[in-house]
This record gives C-alpha cells, sequence and structure tokens, in this order.
C-alpha cells in the first residue's frame, strides 16, 4: 500500500526523469530510422497512401490495434476503472463490440473497391465532386477533433510523467510530439507509420502483460481477492463494482452514457483512419483477418486493463491518484512504480520509466495514424480530385499529400498549445459520434442500398457532421460544468455530453430523406459495378 | 503490382471486352452469394447490437439485478461484462467460418469467371 504523499510520488517521477528521457528518446530515435528506411521504398501512390498494400493479416492486425488503443483507452481506462471501478470497465467494451461492425459490414467490401481514402467508397456510384469535398471534410473535421484530444492529452501526461510544471515546457512537449509525427507521416507515409504503430502495438501489450502479471501475482492469481481489495480500499465498498459510479448519477448521466454507447459501437467502422488501414493489405481476405487481429489483440488488452484499474485501486491510496491527476490518467504509471518496489525502489522507477514510454509511443503512434489519415484525404479526395478534377499526376499527389501533412501537423499542433489547458478528453468520444454520424450510414447506404443517391450521401454526410457539432457546441463538453472545456462561462442548453443519440439516427434518417427526395435516378450500372467488385474482389487495387 | 491508372473514377475500371457488371449481378451465382452474405451478415448485426444495448440498458437501470453477487466478489454485472467479451470473440470466428466456407469460394468463382471472360 503507498502511504507517501502524492508529493512523494511527483518527485520521484522527476527523479525518474533521466531514465524516461533516455526511453522516449531511444523510442524516437528507433522508429524516426524505421521511417526513413520506410521511407526510401516509398516509390509511387500506392507505396504513400496504402504502404504498397503487402503488409500481412497479422501485421495489419497489430499495426490496427496501434492506430486504435490511444492513450485514452490505456491511461484513460485503466484510470477511469481505479476512480468508478465497474463503471470504467463498462466504458471499454463499446470499444471492442464495435468492431464486429467493421468485420462483418465494412472492411471487405471497403478494400475490394476503395483504393486510397474513406471518400473513394462514399463517391464510388455519386457524383465525384460534391461527394469526395463531403468525405474530405468530414475526415478532417474527425482526424482534427481526435488529434487535438490526442495532442492536448500528450502535453499534459507526458509533463506529468517527466514532473514538468513550467508552461514553457508542455508547449515544447506539444511541439516535439508535432514534430515527430510529421517527420513518421510526411517521410515514411504509410509504410513508415504501419512500422510505428506495429512496434507501439507490441510494446503497449508486453507492456501490459508484464504489469497485470505482476497485479495478479500480488494476489495470487485470485481475481475475486483483487476485486475485494480494490472495493475496500476504494473506500466506496461493495459500490466500487456495481454499476453506477460514473454513469448511473441521474437520468441524464444515464442517457448520456446509452448515446456514448450506440457512439463507441457505430463510431469504429467510420473512422477514417481506421478504414484506411484496410487498404494495406492485398486482399479482402487479408482485411478479415486482420480485423480478427485486432480483435484478439485489443480485447486482450481491454481485459488487463481490468487488471491495472482494479489494480491501482487496490495498491494505490484513491487521494493520491486524484491529486496526480483528476481523471485518473496516471494511475497506470503510478501503479507500475508501486508494484515494481514503489517511490524511491529501482525496480518501481524502472518499471514506471517503462510504462511512460509505453504510453508515449502509443500517443506518437496514433496521432501519426490520425494526421496520414487527414492528408491522404486532403491530398487524393479535396485536391486530386475536386480541385484538379483527377488530372493531377501521381507525384503531384503525394507532393501534395506531404505538404498537406506538415500543414495539418502544424494546425493540430498550434491548436494542442492553446488547448493544452483545456479539457478536450470529451474530443474523442466526439469523434466517434462524428463518425457514426457522418461516415457510417454513407458507408453503409453505399454499399447496401441500390437507390441511394448523391443528395442522399450530401444530406447525411453534412448532417450528420454538423448536427453532432452543433450540439457539442451547446453541450456540458463545452460550458457550463466545472469539466467543461471552457467552464467559467455557460451557454449550454443540450443536456447531453453526447450527442450520438440524436445524431446518428439522424444521419441515417437524413441519407434516406435525401435520397426519397432526389430528382436524380440512381445509376443501375453504377451500383452493379460497385456491387460486384465490393462482394468479388474483381478489379480490386 | 497496381497498374491501373492514377485515376480512380468508376468508369475507368471498365473494359471493353469485359462483361457488364449488370449482367453479373443479375446472374444466379451472384445472387446466392450476395444471399450468403447478407442472410449472415445483417441479422447478427442486429442482433449483437441489441445484445451490447440490453447490458448497456441492465447496466444503467437494473442495478439491483446486476449486482447479485455470483461467487466471491464477482457480481452478475461482471459476468454480463465479460459475457460481451466472449460473444465478441465467438462472433468474430464464427463470421469467419462462414466467409471461408460460404462467401470466399463464391465469390473467387465469379471473380475467376470474369478475369476468364474479359
Amino acid at each position: 500500500m503507498s502511504t507517501a504523499g502524492h508529493l512523494l510520488a511527483v518527485e520521484s517521477t522527476s527523479d525518474n526523469r533521466p531514465l524516461i528521457i533516455t526511453l522516449f528518446t531511444v523510442f524516437v530515435l528507433a522508429t524516426l530510422a524505421i521511417t526513413v528506411w520506410a521511407g526510401r521504398q516509398t516509390k509511387d501512390a500506392n507505396d504513400f497512401y496504402a504502404g504498397g498494400r503487402q503488409f500481412s493479416g497479422f501485421q495489419n492486425g497489430l499495426a490496427i490495434s496501434g492506430d486504435y488503443m490511444s492513450a485514452a483507452s490505456f491511461l484513460g481506462i485503466a484510470g477511469a476503472i481505479a476512480l468508478a471501478g465497474y463503471d470504467g470497465f463498462l466504458y471499454s467494451i463499446g470499444f471492442l463490440v464495435a468492431w464486429l461492425v467493421a468485420l462483418l459490414l465494412v472492411a471487405e467490401p471497403l478494400r475490394n473497391s476503395g483504393r486510397y481514402t474513406m471518400g473513394d467508397v462514399l463517391a464510388y456510384r455519386m457524383r465525384q465532386r460534391p461527394v469526395r469535398t463531403a468525405a474530405g471534410v468530414s475526415t478532417i473535421v474527425v482526424s482534427i477533433f481526435y488529434l487535438l484530444a490526442q495532442m492536448a492529452g500528450a502535453g499534459v501526461l507526458v509533463s506529468l510523467l517527466l514532473g514538468i510544471t513550467s508552461e514553457a515546457g508542455k508547449i515544447l512537449i506539444v511541439v516535439l510530439v508535432g514534430v515527430v509525427m510529421i517527420l513518421y507521416v510526411s517521410i515514411g507515409g504509410m509504410k513508415g507509420t504501419t512500422w510505428v504503430q506495429m512496434v507501439k502495438a507490441v510494446l503497449l501489450i508486453a507492456g501490459t502483460l508484464l504489469i497485470t502479471f505482476l497485479v495478479l501475482l500480488k494476489f495470487n492469481f485470485n481475481v475475486s481477492d483483487l476485486l475485494g481489495e480494490a472495493a475496500k480500499n476504494s473506500g466506496l465498498g461493495k459500490e466500487f463494482l456495481e454499476p453506477g459510479q460514473k454513469y448511473g448519477v441521474n437520468a441524464t448521466s444515464k442517457l448520456d452514457f446509452i448515446s456514448l454507447g450506440i457512439a463507441l459501437v457505430l463510431g469504429t467502422a467510420g473512422l477514417p483512419h481506421i478504414l484506411i488501414r484496410f487498404y494495406t493489405v492485398p486482399t479482402a481476405k487479408a482485411a478479415r483477418k486482420s480485423v480478427n487481429w485486432a480483435i484478439g489483440i485489443i480485447g486482450g488488452f481491454y481485459l488487463m486493463t481490468i487488471a491495472l484499474g482494479f489494480g491501482a485501486a487496490a495498491l494505490l491510496n484513491r487521494d493520491d491518484i486524484i491529486a496526480s491527476n483528476k481523471a485518473g490518467n496516471t494511475a497506470a504509471p503510478l501503479l507500475a512504480e508501486e508494484i515494481g518496489g514503489g517511490a524511491d525502489s529501482t525496480g518501481g522507477a524502472i518499471l514506471l520509466a517503462v510504462i511512460s514510454a509505453v504510453a508515449f509511443a502509443t500517443i506518437l503512434a496514433v496521432v501519426a495514424g490520425l494526421t496520414l489519415a487527414s492528408s491522404s484525404s486532403f491530398a487524393h479526395d479535396l485536391y486530386a480530385n475536386v480541385i484538379r478534377k483527377g488530372q493531377a499526376s501521381q507525384k503531384e499527389e503525394i507532393s501534395a499529400a506531404r505538404w498537406a501533412t506538415v500543414g495539418i501537423g502544424t494546425v493540430a499542433v498550434v491548436l494542442g498549445v492553446f488547448a493544452r489547458d483545456l479539457n478536450v478528453a470529451g474530443l474523442v468520444a466526439l469523434a466517434f459520434a462524428v463518425a457514426a454520424s457522418a461516415n457510417l450510414p454513407t458507408i453503409l447506404y453505399s454499399l447496401f442500398w441500390k437507390r441511394f443517391t448523391t443528395q442522399g450521401a450530401l444530406w447525411s454526410i453534412y448532417g450528420g457532421l454538423v448536427s453532432s457539432v452543433f450540439l457539442v457546441l451547446f453541450s456540458p463538453v463545452v460550458s457550463g460544468k466545472e469539466t467543461s472545456m471552457f467552464p467559467d462561462v455557460d451557454f449550454h442548453w443540450f443536456p447531453l455530453e453526447n450527442p450520438g443519440l440524436i445524431s446518428i439516427p439522424l444521419g441515417f434518417l437524413l441519407g434516406w430523406l435525401g435520397t426519397m427526395v432526389s430528382k436524380e435516378q440512381p445509376d443501375p450500372e453504377k451500383y452493379a459495378e460497385l456491387e460486384v467488385r465490393s462482394l468479388t474482389g474483381y478489379g480490386a487495387h | 503490382m497496381d497498374t491501373a491508372p492514377a485515376s480512380d473514377r468508376p468508369g475507368d475500371q471498365l473494359r471493353q471486352d469485359h462483361p457488364s457488371y449488370a449482367e453479373v449481378q443479375a446472374s444466379a451465382e451472384f445472387a446466392e452469394l450476395r444471399g450468403a452474405h447478407r442472410s449472415f451478415a445483417f441479422p447478427l448485426t442486429v442482433a449483437f447490437v441489441t445484445w451490447y444495448l440490453l447490458y448497456v440498458l441492465l447496466s444503467n437501470y437494473a442495478g439491483g439485478f446486476m449486482s447479485a453477487k455470483v461467487v466471491g466478489n464477482i457480481n452478475v454485472a461482471l459476468v454480463f461484462g465479460l459475457a460481451q467479451f466472449l460473444t465478441t470473440f465467438l462472433i468474430a470466428w464464427w463470421y469467419s467460418r462462414h466467409a471461408a466456407a460460404k462467401l470466399d469460394p463464391r465469390a473467387e468463382a465469379i471473380k475467376a469467371r470474369m478475369e476468364g471472360e474479359a
């Protein structure tokens, strides 16, 4: 049991600084070396956008896991369990179940019929320019929200792990993360990013396995004892293991959780940075294999976060966790330190440094994937197909993608610096809600509904996008609560933090309505082409 | 491996000597393939989304039931949550088995025929 106060934990963190910085540096240098190597092999658009399409199902499954498991899931879920017990676990499940939508409905047809971006499939049988524009806008909005949450989170987290308190130090970290991410993507393209994500996934799994093993060892592999100790030590008793600590507070929070759950389950298969990963394998069968691996890896990982979260609740002092970070984001690193022998022990210092480095790797791999998705969509959907009307050469297109990487990366850094002290964690859930409201309806209608038209696609994408962003703007995520982005002002009238409950049905409804009232006749020949290609793999890139 | 032109407008994929997509789409073989996918994937999607929502709703509104003890400190809520993991793994495995047996051979056959005729 940690009897040392939280000040001690923070102090020991700064004592460990040299070791943590060394591990960070080793990771960055090693991954940059991989990036340069991958960059040398990146010759055409196929390499830059899709990594040459030669990754195996297993490799891509690892990379998908590395792309998907953000610091929000690693540190956020462990922290949520450490503080809210069962409700933290409840939160994690939507992230896993969601993969079945990708497996059963999206991954294979997308791989068969698309080329580089989500827009390829959305615009397939529609009028190219308006639908590509909509797909590009939606991709960039979803990715920027997600990116902003990760960047701001990186600043807070890394400062905390390194014991940096100065504003200049926090800004420096956000800038550093941004620069490394821009280098990964602009030099290494999809190939470099994929390798970074695979390395990160292996590190994350290895680190989590180690801590999970040590926690369970402490309880002689008796999960019931672990849960009992967590309940006792949390001060909440039996209720800590029951639903309600976080989402069950009142009728609104219950409704909010339903909204969040739907957004998680339906959002994953509409996240552009996940969708483009399916293009990196040669066939639809390999895409299916990669989702299966991802489900296994991600599922195993969330199972381990149960041990991590309840382990932190059982072995750490609750007040210390909260004092270090209100949301519990440092519970996992603090647990690593405790389980290694406690603050001031060599074992504790090493484990803390290892887990901190894993968290850092996690952030970098995810922001790289997001930057790649948005710059690919900018270059391929907006620049090559809308602005240049399909007349751009491959060289021009890749060059546009590289510059877009620098541009979007810079925007993310600037926003991240401004947002560093705002509470932007809610933006990840928003990204899922936008993906489920704006992207998923159009993907499903395009693939499976013969009658779907351009107008339906536009209504659905823009309607889902605008309604979800609009509702969040007037929700407690942005104003009116202590945990809001701007806690000092209050212009919220929408009670829920997650807009999914309204915006997802609206996105589906608008896609249907836009189609039914459009004068345009759907092109049956093009639907035949899309359907035949998406199911058989004929003519796949 | 990619020799297609840089643009990916749908029309570019069509080659002159190629059987029309509409003919393939209208064929009995293709109807079988589509049916084998849809009749499996659509109901199963409805089922697992409902199953997940049931879990969310029970967690929200059936506190008493979810708090019931199963063994030691393990309650119904935890077992229900772990069951979601289990069903996710099982559905993934089941779909992959179905796809390998009923979808892949049909898709391969249609694709091979189209490539042969082209």
